[in-house]
């Protein structure tokens, strides 16, 4: 990744975007790839520096393993757009990968409130 | 499904649907851009500036596009696609070259394809439809102090079933001619005498009727029921759906049909198609020597077994030799000295397996020469075609395409070579399945069956030979091409100077073409002479001017009484013809097919080491053998019409017996005790071969046919008429005394040698076919590389020219090159041919596997093909005009 210009935003960690991706879609309902980016840099308060584009190759990766399904529809504005929705698969993934993540996080705090 | 699979799927479908994929992400990224756009010209932007941030918002479009595309298929199966096409883009481009090495190649792989469908089908797999061969083996007895393996008698066979643990089961199956009589009309065939779980043991079902019930194979004659092959139900029969309870006469006797076998079952004797089975029961029809399931002594019987599944062969053995030793306990009498022995299925001693092994182990080095001399064809050309391609790797190479990347296209566009070759190679080995048997004549009307076997084992192992190949003939070109000098040679134009590395590998494939064809030629050499030399030894008998048939006399159902007065009055007929010096029977014919009686002897004054129990061959003839056959007497007297029932038992011996049994002393007058018979020696017989050419001399003797009666015999006849014109007298005779009768097919005893010998002779052609299809492919590589060797160094050959060269010294400068070239292949050659020719052990013949003669001929045979093969490039050398060579050069 090359360095941040505007160092108050933080990266998309590495493997989490699958996680956003999922966690999106699980509150949004049927979404396209836009939505999915608005939203993830609304709720993060614009935040995170998101690089739009690295979503579609993680839909289509989200797609292979069955945890998202897509088909074509049509926006509010009348644009022809593919919408996402999470699959069953996909929900149990994304249980499993929060758990991860909190227990993760809850591991780090731990070495860094002891060093 | 798991997630890597499904995964892997639906990677693997874009490669295919990949076009189609791209439209789409292209839509929907140009929706998402245009939502984008929206949002931004609402929150107040220009439409300019909304665009380009959408676009800075979104990051690098191509970029999303290829990771979208890494994501989405297999780069490495892609890569190898485009290459793959790519690389018959190239080789569609070249027909010459294409066409050129495929055959080669296809060559090199078929004959490999071919001899391993071979011996999968005859050695490995040979019997089709019976399951888990892997666990079959061959079990014969042994006799302390013979090498050869001997039959089984009954009774041992019944103890081994009874006592043996580590096996699923034993079963007999003992090969039979017979005449087999439907209605009115009789043919020769052939069938197995077998044990009553014979199709069980193989796991097999009748496709109508049953299989033999257990207790079918014991009591004498009780039970005469016969399962027949699909062949012949198909033919005789016409596929009659009612078939069974009908009867054929096997040998005159009628046998109620009971089955028939699936086809495709060709019964359990490598080498013919069986056409009946009988339980053993009805044996006394089918073999001489009268009833033998109680007689521990008669030793008549082939065997297999299944191992139990987890069961070495070691094992197993160990088990059979204690029972062995256990029986020899309890019935010293016939076991003395006795024990069995277990065989993998591929060196089954008792059917043609044996006979098939040494030659299929010679074809298999053979094709191994003739791949590595086709990949090194391939490699030459390839290498060749490389410099042609220099400046397009060049360029490739400069723009900043990886080595690596490089090298497995080349490698790629190999592997396509070596598909095209492979596909060839394997019709040719679908075409080859049947050739084997065309070598082998077919004897007494009944043809051979050698089929090849393409299975997957043999496709497998004809794709690694040809990935084998592959990288034989594409690595050593592949990483030379892509060995580039970068600055060197952009700098240069692209009519590349050879370098001399390059000029190494050449002639090392060249070396190796030529050395290995001489391995070849010498081995066919050596072959031919020893099939030369056994088709010229003196058997022991006269090979011309005896012809020899035999009349089916069991058939029309002629008991002992009637078969003496017939065969009197036969003789005397015959002799009577004009033309015939003399005439005689005997049950067995020299080299024929069946087994000789075996007898244990005794002799006076002779003691036998401890263990071992003299077990000598016989053969039971009638007056004036010796004289028609042409077997020299040493000492003592013929048998004569005297020598019958109501006289003295007499036996004439040969030298070797005398040697080993009366220590060189004359035998005349002595005792000799023939199965618990004494009878007295009257002649000493000079020693003749009687089972193969190439047996070494063996003790044997003869006895009068008429004390010891066999009502099958076969007739020779010492005459300077050829066999068609014996045939139609005979035929006059035989319909005189019984208008039943006819003879069987007349041949000569030359003939009948040759047939022995068939063998060798398929050994030889294959071996001199595949030799001479290499001779052509080293000519052809040598061709190749001296053509553009010369048209490489036009500029030297020019300046020679320019400087005053005639057109002789230029012939005579590529000449002397190719011949250097040469002359170090053949001496390589020879080096190893001395190293190799002795794995041909024993299909040669009083051949030394040094021959000089046939390694002199092979060097000269080469040397010529050399010479024509560079006779082109040589003649095109010296009409280089120089000044254009000079100009262009």
């Amino acid at each position: 990744m090359t360095p941040s210009m505007t160092p108050s935003k933080a990266e998309v960690l590495q493997g989490t975007l699958d996680m956003l991706v999922l966690k999106t879609l699980d509150t949004m309902g049927p979404v396209h790839g836009f939505g999915i980016a608005m939203r993830i840099q609304q709720v993060s308060e614009d935040l995170l520096r998101l690089n739009q584009g690295t979503l579609y190759p993680a839909l289509l990766r989200l797609e292979q393993r069955g945890w998202v399904n897509s088909k074509w529809g049509v926006s509010q504005n009348n644009r022809k757009a593919k919408y996402y929705t999470l699959t069953r698969a996909g929900r149990k993934q994304l249980v499993k990968e929060a758990e991860d993540w909190s227990r993760m996080c809850s591991m780090i705090n731990r070495v860094l409130g002891t060093s | 499904m798991s997630g890597s699979l499904r995964t892997f799927i639906s990677r693997l479908a874009t490669i295919f649907w990949g076009r189609h994929r791209d439209d789409e992400l292209d839509e929907e990224l140009r929706s998402h851009l245009e939502m984008a756009t929206e949002l931004n010209e609402r929150k107040g932007m220009d439409p300019e500036t909304a665009r380009r941030q959408a676009r800075i918002q979104f990051g690098g479009i191509e970029q999303t596009k290829e990771a979208y595309r890494e994501t989405r298929g297999l780069p490495a199966i892609e890569t190898m696609l485009q290459d793959t096409r790519y690389g018959l883009r190239v080789l569609r481009r070249n027909p010459g070259f294409t066409t050129l090495a495929a055959l080669c190649l296809t060559l090199g792989i078929g004959a490999n394809a071919a001899v391993f469908s071979w011996a999968e089908g005859l050695l490995f797999r040979p019997y089709p439809l019976v399951a888990h061969q892997e666990r079959l083996v061959a079990l014969t007895g042994t006799s302390r102090g013979e090498t050869d393996p001997t039959s089984l008698s009954w009774p041992d066979f019944l103890d081994l079933q009874r006592s043996c643990t580590l096996f699923d089961s034993f079963f007999v199956t003992k090969i039979t001619g017979s005449a087999l009589s439907v209605g009115d009309r009789a043919e020769r065939t052939v069938g197995s005498i077998v044990s009553a779980n014979y199709f069980d043991a193989l796991g097999l079902h009748t496709i109508l009727g049953r299989g033999f019930s257990p207790g079918e194979d014991s009591n004498r004659m009780a039970h005469p029921v016969a399962v027949i092959s699909y062949q012949l139900w198909q033919g005789r029969f016409h596929g009659d759906p009612q078939v069974i309870g009908k009867t054929q006469r096997l040998n005159g006797v009628s046998h109620t049909i009971i089955g028939v076998a699936p086809e495709g079952f060709y019964g359990t004797f490598v080498g013919w198609a069986m056409q009946f089975w009988v339980p053993a029961s009805m044996e006394e029809i089918f073999q001489a020597g009268g009833y033998k399931l109680e007689d521990r002594s008669a030793r008549w019987i082939e065997s297999y077994a299944r191992l139990k599944p987890g069961v070495t062969l070691t094992q197993a053995q160990q088990e059979v030799s204690s029972v062995g030793r256990q029986l020899e306990a309890d019935y010293p009498g016939t076991n003395r000295g006795r024990n069995f022995q277990l065989w993998p299925l591929w060196q089954t001693p008792f059917n043609n397996a044996r006979t098939l092994l040494p030659t299929l182990q010679i074809m298999l080095a053979v094709v191994t020469f003739v791949l590595l001399i086709a990949c090194a064809n391939v490699g030459n050309l390839l290498l060749v075609r490389s410099f042609g391609r220099r400046h397009e790797l060049t360029v490739r190479l400069a723009i900043g395409a990886r080595r690596a990347r490089l090298l497995k296209q080349l490698i790629t566009e190999g592997l396509v070579l070596a598909l095209l070759g492979a596909l060839g190679g394997l019709a040719v080995a679908h075409w080859c399945q049947h050739v084997l048997v065309l070598l082998f004549p077919a004897r007494s009307g009944v043809k051979m069956y050698l089929p090849g076997e393409i299975d997957w084992r043999v496709l497998a192992l004809s794709a690694s030979v040809c990935i084998v190949a592959t990288l034989l003939f594409a690595l050593v070109p592949a990483v030379q091409a892509t060995n580039i000098d970068l600055a060197g040679a952009l700098k240069s134009d692209s009519q590349g100077v050879v370098g001399n590395r390059r000029g190494w590998v050449r002639t090392g494939l060249v070396l190796v073409q030529v050395s290995l064809s001489f391995v070849l030629l010498v081995g066919a050499g050596l072959l031919m002479q020893s099939l030369k030399r056994i088709r010229t030894t003196s058997p022991g008998f006269e090979t011309k001017g005896v012809l020899y048939t035999s009349v089916d006399l069991v058939s029309p159902g002629y008991d002992e009484q009637r078969a003496k007065a017939f065969d009197d009055e036969l003789i005397d007929r015959v002799k009577a013809v004009p033309g015939v010096e003399s005439a005689t029977l005997a049950r067995r014919v020299p080299l024929g097919n069946g087994t000789y009686s075996a007898t244990t002897i005794a002799v006076d004054g002779y003691v036998p080491p401890p263990d071992e129990q003299p077990s000598v061959e016989y053969n039971e003839i009638g007056p004036d053998y010796f004289s028609t056959v042409g077997i020299a007497l040493v000492s003592g007297r013929e048998f004569t019409r005297e020598d019958d029932e109501k006289a003295e038992l007499v036996s004439i011996v040969n030298e070797t017996m005398v040697a080993r049994f009366w220590r060189g002393a004359s035998p005349i007058g002595k005792r000799l005790q023939v199965k618990g018979r004494w009878t007295r020696v009257i002649g000493v017989a000079k020693d003749s071969k009687y089972s193969n050419v190439r047996e070494l001399p063996q003790p044997f003797f003869y006895v009068p046919l008429r004390q010891n009666f066999s009502i099958s015999t076969a007739l020779e006849i010492r005459t300077l008429m050829r066999p068609a014109s014996i045939t139609v007298a005979l035929a006059r005779e035989l319909h005189a005394l019984d208008p039943q009768l006819a003879a069987y097919e007349v041949i000569s005893m030359q003939e009948q040698l040759d047939r022995s010998t068939s063998a060798q002779l398929a050994a030889v052609t294959l071996v001199a076919i595949l030799g001479g299809l290499a001779l052509l492919l080293a000519t052809v590589g040598l061709y190749a590389v001296i053509s553009y060797g010369v048209s490489q160094s036009r500029r030297e050959l020019g300046l020679r020219m320019a400087l005053g060269a005639d057109a002789s010294e230029l012939i005579r400068l590529v000449m002397s090159r190719v011949m250097a070239l040469t002359v170090s292949g053949l001496l390589l050659g020879t080096g190893a041919a001395l190293l190799l020719t002795r794995l041909l052990g024993n299909l040669l013949y009083k051949v030394g596997p040094r021959d000089p003669v046939v390694f002199g001929s092979a060097f000269a045979v080469m040397i010529t093909t050399a010479i024509l093969g560079c006779l082109l490039p040589a003649v095109r050398a010296s009409k280089t005009d120089p000044i254009q060579a000079l100009r262009n050069g």
